[in-house]
């Protein structure tokens, strides 16, 4: 590698330790970035296409397959979205119920990416398998408490991956107090343990990387959103769910079979736990803002490779939030609420670990699904890591290639994408002149 | 010291559930990861280590021409080729393409159809390269997918049952949803390998690990019907995961086709 001039070209073919497929396309012409194209060659699904013509109860099923790392985001999304259209609003014990399930898959998939995809980077390791043998404890407590999401998820859900028991109006089958309970000592457990990881993550080297984001999430005004909301960002957005298409518009450019979501009349934006942590700190419980503290975060935190950290203090906050639902909780008297439907347009977003989960049905009077559009969360921030590789490889332009080339796969997973997901994603190519 | 058998995990059109099992078997993985040599598996490593694999685990179905000749590189590749989901071996929800017009779909979702490159077909990978094993499930059940490995590895034959999701009520002690409730269920059907969980909580069964040996279809759908199921309420019930599976495949084509001349 030269650090004169000629066209310098980094490859990775297929991006590593991200959910689905994807590249990177990175041209370097005399010392300055040219041009940055994340690739996303997911096959394309269809789902939108053949969503029309189902039945609008079948939406949660047939959405969860959209992607297996966080299926809760769209069975809850459809069903919020369906209850929206036909006038029912899902309370007390089942609303937590719903809670309760998503602190699930937040730790399950947090504890994933943190540990499994993310923490390797900062350690230099190609993978948690080859970590597993300098750092056994570590790696040992996160399983478990990936574990501990996971039998949330069973409970709940019956199963971890595409859980079968959640439906529009609630569930089919609720749990009895006895087994919610019985879930206390190993979230009790998992709530310590994570204090104690997030210690150690806190000594990782951090690039020295930050950005003025626009941070788009929900925000609701009694909790920490996860489930239903408002809108809003730190540039101005502040807007009812049915607003969304007026301000999040969605561009097809030809290297990518994901559409990428631009702010209208602005740029790119960022969704996920940086964004849910800067825009709603103030609702994250005690114990979450106390241990943010101690570890160095502020309630502003730019740097998006500190998402790792973030994910720490939202896996905090879920096993927090999980234990006071699991103490307090009494069986409700029914699994569900009726739902009749009626014709009309709905609309559901929820946060998934990745970020904003949007879904706007239309249906008829007989429930058949007549339209249906679904943004996944990656496919909001995909236009935004490639302006991160962008702002992120021009001052660290003299890098020697390999590292260079690591540091830009650290960055895009800074995301945790779901390139699945988004495609309706990962490959990195790397010119230099 | 003996060689460690490498193992490859490949991925097609799918949402990834497959692959995540393996990372979901929390007790077992780091025990698995002592006794095989994960060689090739992206979603977890960067490392790669070149071919050829002892067991190859495909998941995800056929829809571009580019994957349609990745996978014949795969089974080169590969010594076992073991399919895993509902994806790989029956083409997956994707596959609900196969009863429409795919330009229509590629118009619908993409404002710029002409960047899109698809089959008009979403098939499974055994319409392209001879498969050794076929491992059902929407997702698949992680400990079946422990118990395939360890078979495969081993030199024997897999433990995976193929009597009906009914069996497995019956030994679960649950009550039968259909002949209890009145609620419409695929148990009769559908293979076992889930638990019966749908059936557990209190929903019928929709068919996520596909048709058993020998299903008896035809009198399924009779059965829903009495029950007062909508003939396109049938179609759509038995078009989901495993739609283009043969056997729920032309069921639901001769239902369709008998609402029509009904009409």
């Amino acid at each position: 590698m030269k650090k004169s001039s000629g066209t310098k070209t980094i490859k990775v073919n297929y991006l590593a330790r991200v959910e689905g497929e994807g590249a990177l396309y990175l041209k370097i012409k005399d010392r300055k970035v040219r041009d940055v194209k994340l690739k996303i060659f997911e096959p394309p699904r269809f789902f939108e296409a053949f969503l029309r013509g189902r039945d609008f109860r079948e939406a949660p099923d047939i959405t969860a397959r959209i992607c297996g790392i966080c299926p809760i985001a769209y069975e809850l999304g459809a069903s919020y979205a369906m209850e929206d259209i036909c006038g029912v609003k899902v309370e007390g014990p089942l609303r937590s119920l719903r809670r309760l399930i998503y602190d699930g898959e937040w730790i399950e998939s947090h504890v994933l990416h943190m540990f499994m995809l993310h923490a390797p980077d900062f350690l230099g390791y190609q993978d948690v398998i080859q970590m597993a043998k300098d750092h056994p404890a570590l790696v040992q407590d996160a399983l478990r408490m990936k574990k501990i999401g996971n039998r949330i998820m069973v409970l709940l859900g019956g199963r971890e991956i595409h859980p079968i028991n959640l439906k529009v109006g609630g569930f089919y089958k609720v749990p009895n107090k006895h087994e919610v309970r019985a879930l206390t000592g190993d979230l009790e457990w998992g709530r310590d343990a994570i204090i104690r990881a997030m210690k150690a993550l806190a000594k990782f080297p951090f690039p020295d990387f930050e950005y003025d984001y626009e941070f788009i999430a929900m925000r609701h005004p009694e909790e920490y959103a996860i489930i239903e909301g408002k809108l809003v960002s730190n540039k101005g957005i502040d807007i009812p769910l049915r607003e969304y298409d007026n301000y999040l518009i969605e561009e097809h450019v030809p290297h990518s079979t994901a559409l990428q979501t631009v702010v209208k009349g602005r740029a790119s934006c960022h969704v996920g736990p940086l964004a849910r942590y800067n825009l709603n700190f103030h609702q994250l419980s005690p114990i979450a803002k106390k241990v943010a503290r101690e570890i160095g975060l502020g309630p502003v935190c730019r740097n998006p490779f500190k998402s790792l950290l973030v994910r720490g203090v939202e896996t905090l906050y879920a096993f927090d939030e999980a234990l006071t639902i699991v103490k307090s909780y009494e069986e409700p008297d029914r699994p569900a609420v009726e739902v009749k439907p009626r014709a009309g347009t709905g609309y559901g977003c929820t946060e998934a670990p990745r970020g904003i989960c949007y879904h706007r049905y239309t249906i008829d009077d007989s429930g058949t699904i007549l339209d249906a559009k679904i943004v996944s969360p990656t496919a909001v921030n995909q236009k935004m890591i490639e302006n991160d590789l962008w702002n992120f490889v021009t001052p660290n332009v003299d890098l020697p290639q390999e590292e260079l080339q690591w540091k830009c796969e650290q960055a895009i997973r800074n995301y945790d994408p779901c390139i699945s997901c988004s495609a309706h994603f990962l490959k990195l190519e790397l010119d230099r002149e | 010291m003996k060689k460690k058998p490498k193992l490859a995990v490949w991925k097609f059109a799918s949402c990834d559930g497959c692959q995540l099992s393996l990372l979901d078997c929390e007790d077992e993985l780091l025990a698995v990861v002592g006794e095989i040599n994960v060689a090739n598996f992206p979603e977890a490593s960067r490392a790669v280590v070149k071919g050829p694999y002892d067991v190859s685990l495909v998941e995800g179905s056929i829809t571009t021409p580019h994957d349609a000749e990745r996978i014949h590189e795969v089974r080169r590749a590969s010594k076992f080729l073991i399919t895993i989901g509902a994806c790989a071996t029956a083409g997956g929800i994707q596959a609900l393409r196969n009863f429409k017009d795919v330009k229509e779909f590629v118009s619908i979702v993409y404002a710029k159809p002409s960047y899109i490159d698809t089959l008009n077909k979403s098939t499974p990978i055994s319409d392209h390269v001879p498969v050794d094993f076929e491992l059902r499930g929407c997702p698949i059940n992680k400990y079946q997918l422990l118990e395939v490995i360890s078979a495969f590895l081993n030199g024997r034959k897999p433990n995976t049952p193929t009597h009906s999701v009914c069996t497995e009520c019956k030994r679960r002690e649950i009550v039968c949803v259909m002949v209890a409730h009145r609620t419409p269920c695929l148990g009769p059907i559908t293979q076992v390998g889930c638990g019966a969980i749908c059936p557990a909580y209190h929903r019928g069964c929709y068919g996520c690990f596909g048709p058993k040996e020998t299903p008896n279809t035809s009198s399924l759908s009779d059965r829903w019907a009495a029950l007062g199921v909508a003939t396109r309420d049938i179609v759509r019930g038995l078009r989901t995961f495993n739609a283009y599976a043969d056997t729920f495949r032309k069921e639901s084509e001769t239902c369709e086709s008998e609402e029509k001349v009904s009409r």
